[in-house]
């Protein structure tokens, strides 16, 4: 039995497994199935300063091992989180991560003011989300803006800081290193590539929003590779996530340099993914004898 | 027991009853128990990243059966499935049909529409069953209305089978006699069987479709735009539906 526990900018995870925002709500879903301590942490739904309605649908397409989601953060607002989702998620027994999106640098402060006196234990900035039109991708894909929207949201933030980065970059790793540069505590990668998929009956695109953000296996090799350069960029704790879906794509994430693991797609077809996933990397673990998962770690020999 | 769960439900009986829709029997005690009308499963497909939902046709015994149409790669692999290959199945889930003791119901189904209002019509203690179908060949489940006891009306596009035309003109005709209507199908159809139910007079239960995700609410991608109390607002087809009352349904959004 090895330790499956991870600790990450001071607060320590069940397991290295969190659920990815925006797949999981605010947990009460498939907290029907399960426990929700199975995960060493939930990364909420995207939250914005006031409600949001979201796209209009559809809003899902699929592809080969992949899909395509325009949801474009439809949520309750940051003050109907803390005051009616977080109570209850504050007694899961599981790492509570609010991930907030915005379409200003000042919303993001805001946000993070109000969190950092609620019982969350992280904060992730949501600066990649592909489906908005103001704000969202839009900080996310300069080192200049990047660094920026960090060090202002990290002066109105004690808690811990996790940037979440996109894929849709020329070099993850500079924009890594400008959030680590202005304050991050970890960053989180990758959010969904942009992409597209059409009705050839119609020539409609499939979501009424033309592009959406594409997850799930087919994106994991990309993954597995801006995990593995950002954790040679940087020396804060690297989340990785993109595709992961059995506990070999797990070990293969944490290989390449990921501190813990978040996982999001594969739940919609296998909602007992979590436990499969913990359970393979138990044995895995004791297999290869590492006591701790966090041996595992940035294992990596590349050639 | 859990509201629902991932379950393993054995095809059991399989056949083609028009083209291209298939009728699956899938048994498994357990959920069959718990499965109301109007309700659905989220059924894993080999080679599929998503589930497919499959709204419940009938329940009998210990078997839940669906009758579905081939649309895409998904659907055509699910009817590829085997007597006796065990089907993964996350159910049952969301809101059914709410057909109340003692009152007399007309189930409106169009085309592939049709299945879910069997098991629905079962519940009713007076049914009438007004059905559409493109033509004749594609008419299914007519017999199935008549066991359970429906007075049964068909209505066909180019009138190969029954009168020919939309499903509101018979249910125009029975409407004075019954206490409210449920109805799947097309949005076209629902938004005539809305307006017609709303100029009776008469409470309209709607089960609609959106292109899904995980099926139980989190991920909130099959929205509906519904009035809401602060203007519309979009619900999710797989939590607060399938089933909707039809004036909360923005039909334009």
């Amino acid at each position: 039995m090895a330790d499956l526990s991870v600790k990450i900018c001071g607060v320590t995870l069940n397991n290295p497994l969190i659920a990815a925002s925006g797949t999981f709500g605010f947990g009460h879903e498939y907290g029907e199935l399960y426990p929700l301590s199975t995960l060493g942490g939930i990364s909420c739904k995207g939250i914005t300063l006031l409600p949001r309605l979201g796209n209009p649908p559809p809003r899902i397409a699929e592809g080969k091992d992949g899909i395509l989601n325009s949801v474009g953060l439809q949520n309750p607002g940051v003050d109907h989180f803390i005051n009616d989702d977080l109570p209850w998620l504050m007694r899961q027994n599981t790492a509570v991560i609010a991930n907030i999106a915005g379409n200003t640098v000042e919303e993001y402060c805001q946000m993070a003011e109000r969190l950092d006196d609620s019982g969350v234990d992280m904060i992730e900035m949501n600066i990649s989300c592909p489906n908005v039109k103001h704000g969202g991708v839009a900080f996310g894909t300069s080192c200049e803006s990047v660094g920026n929207i960090t060090k202002q949201v990290r002066a109105h933030c004690k808690k811990p800081l996790i940037v979440k980065l996109s894929p849709n970059v020329s070099d993850i790793a500079e924009i890594a290193k400008s959030a680590e540069a202005q304050g991050a505590d970890a960053v989180s990668l990758i959010n969904t590539l942009t992409g597209m998929r059409i009705d050839i009956e119609t020539a409609r695109p499939i979501l009424r929003n033309n592009t959406g953000g594409m997850s799930g296996p087919a994106v994991f090799p990309v993954a597995v590779r801006m995990v593995w350069q950002v954790k040679n960029a940087v020396s804060i704790p690297v989340i990785g996530m993109g595709g992961i879906s059995s506990w070999q794509d797990a070990a293969e994430m944490l290989i390449a340099g990921a501190d813990a693991l978040q996982i999001g797609t594969v739940l919609f077809n296998d909602p007992y993914a979590p436990i499969k996933i913990c359970k393979g990397l138990n044995d895995f673990l004791d297999k290869k004898g590492y006591k701790s998962v966090s041996e595992l770690t940035a294992t990596i020999k590349p050639w | 027991m859990k509201k629902y769960d991932v379950h393993m439900l054995e095809l059991v009986e399989k056949s083609e009853i028009a083209k291209n829709i298939f009728d699956f029997k899938l048994k498994n005690a357990q959920i069959a128990k718990i499965t109301e009308p109007g309700q659905f499963l989220h059924i894993a497909v080999p080679g599929m990243v998503l589930r497919r939902p499959i709204s419940v046709c009938d329940v009998t015994d210990d078997c839940i059966r669906i009758v579905f149409r081939i649309k895409g790669d998904g659907t055509r692999r699910l009817s590829e499935a085997k007597k006796g290959d065990m089907l993964d199945v996350l159910g049952p889930l969301g809101n059914g049909f709410d057909i109340e003791k003692g009152k007399t119901y007309a189930f409106v189904g169009g085309g592939i529409g049709v299945p879910p209002m069997l098991y629905s019509a079962k519940r009713a203690e007076k049914a009438y069953a007004v059905l559409g179908f493109a033509n004749k060949d594609a008419a299914i489940l007519c017999g199935d209305f008549k066991e359970a006891g429906c007075e049964l009306f068909i209505a066909t596009e180019d009138g190969s089978f029954g009168v020919r035309g939309f499903v509101t003109e018979p249910l125009e005709n029975i409407i004075d006699r019954v206490d409210g209507v449920c109805a799947c199908g097309p949005i076209p159809m629902l938004k005539a069987v809305a307006e017609l139910c709303r100029k009776n007079g008469k409470p309209c239960q709607v089960s609609l479709e959106e292109r899904m995700g995980c099926g139980i609410g989190a991920c909130l991608v099959c929205a509906c735009k519904t009035h809401g109390e602060n203007g519309d607002e979009y619900k999710h087809v797989c939590k607060n539906g399938p089933v909707f009352n039809a004036e909360e349904v923005a039909w334009n959004g």
